[in-house]
């Protein structure tokens, strides 16, 4: 397939010759800590920032081509909706700016308010719309002129949880309807193992690594992906079953664990330190994902204390917010009880290996 | 943003005012009683001076220097802000310069332009050119810097040349400066024709008023201060009007 974006060597103040090739039609997520140089490397491919090094689209080099004539779609972080124009004047700028025909503008308007489901903010200004509708807005206008690429840069960081989940949901099927190349740049992990194809770690202005979720997950190639994506336990798989209910039973050797079943047989699992639930008695319920750990190491650094312990054969990583394990009186060699929760609990189908 | 002026209780302190004045002038109360008219002696004047058609004559003089000298001000400083404010290398070599003749008070410019231009309808015009030019041209200036880099991104990525960009993204949001700067410079151009028309011209309202000093018609003089009150008031009011008519919808 060929490669719709290709960067060789980009190079500027904050870039570190960064290679990176997306695919037609894919969405690759760019995740990084906070400046890693995720919006700079977007603004490379829009010609926003300066560079050294080669963008190249659809093979041919676009160096040379000023920002208004790469036909990217870009949504900002902060939308930069126009306040002085209405929601169908924000939507249609890019087409009128490019002189397209009156009645084209008008069908692709239609077409976009009927796509995001804001008919009736039409005639709304910016300033009277809630930050979900806003986002749509932004994205509408960006999708408008029919790009090649959407660069995304975290467009759900500013809404609250539940409108930036239901919006990823929207925005994932929207970007596999429409076929479009897409970058979406974001510091949350979970975000981006939820819409990426794959994903790029980046760090420091140095990509990292680039792999489909499952790799960087299970496979992180240095410490600051395994860091970043919070240090999973990984655990092997010597036998599993399916037990119904969308469940299997695993066994890893020592533990018993229940998780989600997706279809296959897996190999691995995986867990982060924060998704384990550290109690100092017994939790109620069935005694399923609920096991027994005495305390090998503390390593307190707020606002997360780090624990190891000793869980039948294995060693398990996990973190607790500081308050709640000093409140806990965690010590080394003391016994705890860990929740494995049931949902967060990732699983490797792994046909090589 | 301001309130808007409406007539009702406001008018009460004011008729208020004009009772006293009148009561206060008829009942002999006041001393020096020869340099205090009442009010209605003023109207009385007012309405004289209408129908003779001196009042007319001289407030239509300055009127159309206040309109020409301030129009062509505001288009000079408009221009010239807009290029400051979009090229940075016009900033970069008219910065300075228009920040050493900012801050000379308008009036300071009369001796100078009285040798230049000579005593005629050129010399009110561009006293009124020189106030209004510079504040417009910096508030200009001053909004066009101010529109938020992100949206002229937004609007280079969707396809806008750097022309369009100007016209349809940072002009309509500079409005709000540029016309702030419109408004105050309009009650000031006014208060400088008087003044330079009390000085160098003889025609003019502020030449009547001049006139009427020398004659003591204090009558004279409180309704040339009046007709000024009245300009400064309506020209301030037309340019509010005017940006709220332009920036209501979304500001």
């Amino acid at each position: 397939m060929m490669p719709s974006i290709e960067l060789r060597g980009v190079t500027n103040f904050i870039c570190r010759h960064i290679d990176l090739r997306i695919e037609d039609g894919e969405l690759l997520v760019l995740l990084g800590p906070t400046g890693a140089g995720k919006t700079t490397l977007l603004n490379v491919i829009a010609g926003l920032a300066e560079y050294n090094g080669s963008v190249l689209l659809d093979g041919s080099p676009i160096d040379d081509t000023p920002p208004h004539q790469r036909g990217i779609g870009y949504l900002f972080q902060d939308l930069a909706l126009f306040p002085h124009l209405d929601v169908s004047a924000n939507i249609t700028y890019g087409l009128k700016v490019q002189k397209r025909p009156p009645a084209e503008i008008m069908t692709r308007l239609k077409e976009l308010l009927r796509l995001m489901r804001i008919e009736h903010l039409a005639h709304c200004f910016p300033r009277d719309l809630s930050g979900g509708e806003r986002q749509k807005v932004a994205l509408a206008r960006a999708l408008a002129p029919s790009p090649q690429i959407l660069l995304l840069d975290e467009p759900l960081s500013n809404l609250d949880l539940r409108t930036s989940k239901y919006l990823r949901i929207e925005l994932k099927s929207l970007q596999s309807k429409l076929g479009i190349t897409t970058i979406y740049v974001t510091h949350n992990q979970r975000e981006a193992e939820e819409l990426g194809d794959r994903i790029a770690v980046i760090y420091q202005g140095t990509l990292q690594q680039v792999g489909t979720p499952q790799e960087i997950f299970f496979n992180p190639q240095n410490e600051h992906v395994s860091e970043f994506i919070g240090s999973p336990n990984i655990l092997p798989c010597k036998h599993c079953r399916e037990i119904g209910q969308g469940l299997m039973e695993i066994n890893t050797g020592g533990l018993t664990i229940i998780a989600p079943y997706e279809g296959t047989e897996v190999n691995k699992i995986a867990i982060s330190p924060r998704d384990i639930y550290i109690s100092a008695e017994k939790p109620p319920g069935p005694d399923l994902n609920r096991f027994k750990g005495v305390i090998t190491e503390i390593d307190p650094s707020p606002p997360l204390t780090r624990i190891k312990l000793e869980v039948g054969d294995h060693t398990l990583l996990a973190e607790v917010p500081t308050q709640i394990g000093e409140e806990m009186d965690l010590e080394v060699g003391k016994e705890v009880y860990l929740i494995l929760k049931l949902r967060w609990i990732k699983t490797l189908i792994d046909h090589s290996g | 943003m301001a309130n808007k002026f409406r007539p009702g209780w406001g008018i009460l302190p004011v008729a208020l005012f004009l009772a006293a004045w009148e009561v206060g002038a008829r009942l002999n109360i006041i001393p020096a009683q020869l340099f205090f008219p009442p009010f209605s002696a003023v109207i009385e004047e007012f309405y004289t001076l209408i129908v003779n058609g001196v009042l007319l004559d001289n407030f239509l003089r300055s009127l159309f220097r206040v309109l020409v000298g301030f129009s062509l001000g505001c288009l000079g400083g408009l221009l010239v802000g807009v290029l400051m404010g979009w090229k940075e290398l016009i900033n970069k070599a008219l910065n300075p310069i228009i920040s050493i003749l900012y801050p000379i008070p308008a009036l300071g410019w009369l001796p100078l332009l009285m040798l230049w231009i000579g005593i005629n309808e050129m010399l009110p015009i561009a006293i009124i050119f020189i106030c209004s030019f510079f504040p417009v041209c910096y508030n200009t200036v001053a909004g066009i810097k101010g529109v938020d880099k992100n949206l002229i991104q937004a609007a280079r990525t969707l396809g806008a040349s750097e022309f369009k960009i100007l016209t349809s993204v940072v002009l309509p949001l500079a409005v709000p400066n540029i016309f702030t700067g419109l408004r105050l410079e309009a009650g000031m151009a006014w208060r400088v024709i008087i003044a330079a028309e009390m000085v160098a011209i003889p025609t003019g309202i502020g030449a009547l008023l001049m006139r009427a000093e020398s004659l003591i018609r204090i009558d004279i003089i409180i309704v040339c201060l009046m007709v000024l009150s009245m300009m400064c008031f309506t020209f301030e009011r037309v340019f509010l009007y005017l940006e709220q008519r332009l920036t209501a919808k979304w500001r």
